[in-house]
């Protein structure tokens, strides 16, 4: 259970640099999401610090020790892979135990071992099969157990549930975020769902481009993302960004569109005094708006259509040319085709720089 | 009605001709042969006018210790070239299974003595194994070791072939192993790396055993490939010295062009035959076992659910 430090590594591939030099801590028996869209370079992090992509330049250390070097099975690590990566010609007790006979553990310990973790993940009436006879979320839980078994001290994952249906997927998310509450281990989990990312992680390093463009608690992530990436990815429905601009009028600090001008809150306009640039992105959560317009500052948006997914409804709205995704309660519907004023919470609106990206 | 009954008849009418392609180059000669077999027939006779023994020929095969001799020479001969193929072939593919700059170029020169039809690698082997002025007597020469008899003494003749036919198709094995590892699952084998397997490790644990289905198969198309082996042993040692080299089908070959025996020589391609079918339903036999056994399991899975 070491605690797992980045320091200055990078990857490149020939001239083609895919992670420039980064820095990253992983604390101690936390559980540490990295989540990104493909090709951000969360895979190649992870199979670096599993050993089976080398490190072009940097190092890592586990507690102090460099590790990089090192080959993977001398990490103390176990891994559970996308498509699972079962030993096809094995039963599931023998690819459970793999590692154990290589390590010449005794046999009566590994029976112990393979049958206990076995139970613990509801697959011990399957020990005699082959990989091919189970169903997918069957081997999902062999490859989970065949590295529970190892008993090491850092657990990867891989996108672990990508191969999954949407059901069980859900489903072993629930297990996993148990798993996560009951074993004092290393995780590091990649994934490309946010959901899954703010469910499962202690922690959250949010990736894009080879860069790390934040970390920090889901809460932290979704209440104060740096940038219109993070507040762009993490979240569903998706968080709406309009061109605006600052005006002040009246004592009041206004960004104002197209076709809205909205009050900013007074910590906000304070921030906002030292903006370099009048010109901003807004950014808007379809949660933040409310069919109240007693509450928030009015805004009209035109209803385009109207999404149900059950209790919720996502209206997909538009104000002057830019789509507005709006969250409201399915108990008070709205007719498509017509324009409606909804109260946007001031409180929650996000002000980015428009050229940077960054939140101001 | 009867739109009906000319759809259900037009996959046939496509067949036909290819039926009858089949029936008349396939089946008939084979029914031929099949039928010679049972005839005391010499090529000066029309085949009408050939004398019917039954199954004396096969009758007096059995006793014929030429016969016997030459038929475990084919098998000793597939026996030894197979084991050293495979061992040599799988081995070179486990090897050069890696990202190496000009691994390319080296693979297809890897392939190239498969390319060259058998009789000039037998002259060029006949040429390299000659007595006096042959590349490996004039190297041994040189050296100061003595010369060996590679072509006319018994043992080392049999070896001599030995050696250019695994020259020869190595290669194949080679490829086929190279395809079979380059298609196996990689995460497996990231994973076996996690779980702590050395290089050897991972070979005898998860590469050999996942090679298996297609190593079987490439066993068995070898195995019947040597059992037919004729142009390199004719060109190099013509069955010779003795019987040491004399395999099933230049047997059959002398004893249809030499002997004159025409029924003979067609009750002795009716053994091989035999030989062969039998190792073609055996290797027919193990895929379909194999799907059986997969898709009945995968079934299994999917009710359990």
């Amino acid at each position: 259970m070491p605690k797992i430090a980045f320091d200055q590594v990078s990857k490149s591939y020939g001239v083609v640099e895919v992670l420039p030099p980064f820095d990253l801590t992983l604390e101690d028996s936390e559980f540490t999401v990295l989540v990104g869209p493909s090709g951000c370079g969360k895979s190649t992090t992870l199979r670096m610090l599993a050993g089976l992509e080398t490190v072009t330049s940097g190092e890592i250390f586990f507690d102090d020790k460099p590790i990089s070097k090192l080959d993977p099975k001398e990490r103390d690590l176990a891994m559970v892979f996308q498509d699972y990566a079962l030993y096809p010609h094995m039963n599931i007790a023998k690819n459970m135990s793999f590692a154990l006979r290589l390590a010449r553990v005794p046999k009566a310990e590994i029976t112990e071992k393979v049958e206990r973790v076995a139970s613990m993940l509801n697959i011990a009436h399957l020990l005699d099969r082959k990989p091919a006879e189970l169903s997918g979320g069957q081997r999902q839980r062999v490859a989970m157990g065949r590295a529970l078994v190892r008993d090491a001290g850092t657990f990867l994952f891989d996108e672990p549930l990508s191969n999954l249906d949407a059901k069980l997927r859900g489903k072993m998310r629930a297990e996993l975020a148990e798993m996560r509450d009951t074993i004092d281990k290393n995780m590091v989990y990649v994934t490309h769902d946010q959901v899954e990312a703010m469910t499962l992680g202690d922690r959250i390093v949010v990736m894009s481009d080879g860069l790390i463009q934040q970390q920090g608690t889901p809460e932290q992530l979704f209440k104060e993302p740096v940038n219109t990436f993070v507040a762009g990815f993490i979240g569903a429905p998706t968080m709406n960004f309009l061109d605006g601009e600052l005006v002040e009028e009246g004592g009041t600090q206004w960004v104002r569109g197209d076709c809205y001008a909205l009050p900013l809150p007074a910590d906000i306009a304070t921030r906002l005094q030292s903006a370099p640039d009048r010109a901003v992105t807004v950014g808007l959560r379809p949660s933040s708006f409310t069919p109240d317009t007693t509450q928030g500052a009015p805004i009209e948006l035109k209803v385009v259509v109207s999404e149900y997914l059950g209790a919720q409804s996502v209206l997909v709205t538009h104000c002057g040319d830019a789509e507005i995704l709006v969250e409201t309660q399915s108990a008070s519907p709205v007719r498509s085709g017509t324009v409606q004023t909804f109260g946007v919470l001031t409180d929650e609106i996000m002000i980015f720089d428009k050229t940077s990206g960054l939140r101001l | 009605m009867q739109i009906a009954n000319a759809n259900r008849l037009t996959p046939y009418l496509f067949l036909a001709p290819a039926a009858v392609i089949m029936a008349v180059a396939l089946l008939y000669p084979i029914g031929y042969m099949i039928y010679a077999s049972f005839l005391d027939w010499n090529p000066s006779q029309r085949i009408g006018e050939a004398e019917f023994v039954g199954l004396r020929n096969y009758i007096g095969l059995l006793n014929d210790a030429a016969f016997l001799e030459s038929f475990w020479v084919t098998i000793k001969f597939a026996a030894v070239v197979v084991t050293i193929e495979m061992v040599l072939g799988v081995g070179l593919a486990l090897l050069l299974d890696r990202n190496i700059r000009g691994m390319s170029a080296l693979r297809t020169l890897f392939i190239l003595p498969m390319m060259i039809a058998p009789i000039v690698v037998g002259l060029m082997w006949r040429y390299m194994y000659h007595p006096s002025v042959g590349i490996f007597n004039k190297t041994l020469k040189s050296l100061g070791f003595d010369p060996i008899p590679w072509l006319s003494d018994g043992n080392w003749a049999f070896a001599s072939v030995v050696i250019a036919d695994v020259w020869q198709w190595t290669p194949f094995i080679f490829i086929l192993s190279l395809a079979a590892l380059q298609s196996l699952p990689q995460s497996a084998m990231e994973a076996a790396r996690i779980d702590g397997a050395t290089g050897w490790q991972q070979i005898v644990y998860i590469k050999l055993p996942l090679m298996m289905p297609v190593l079987i198969v490439t066993l068995l198309l070898r195995l019947i490939d040597a059992f037919k082996v004729l142009e390199v042993i004719l060109v190099l040692t013509n069955g010779g010295p003795g019987l040491s080299t004399e395999i099933l089908s230049l047997r059959i070959s002398r004893t249809a062009s030499e002997f004159r025996e025409l029924g003979e020589a067609a009750a002795m391609s009716n053994y091989l035959l035999i030989l062969l079918v039998i190792l073609t339903f055996a290797m027919f036999a193990y895929n379909k076992a194999v799907e059986a056994r997969t898709a009945r399991l995968r079934k299994a899975a999917e009710e359990d659910l």
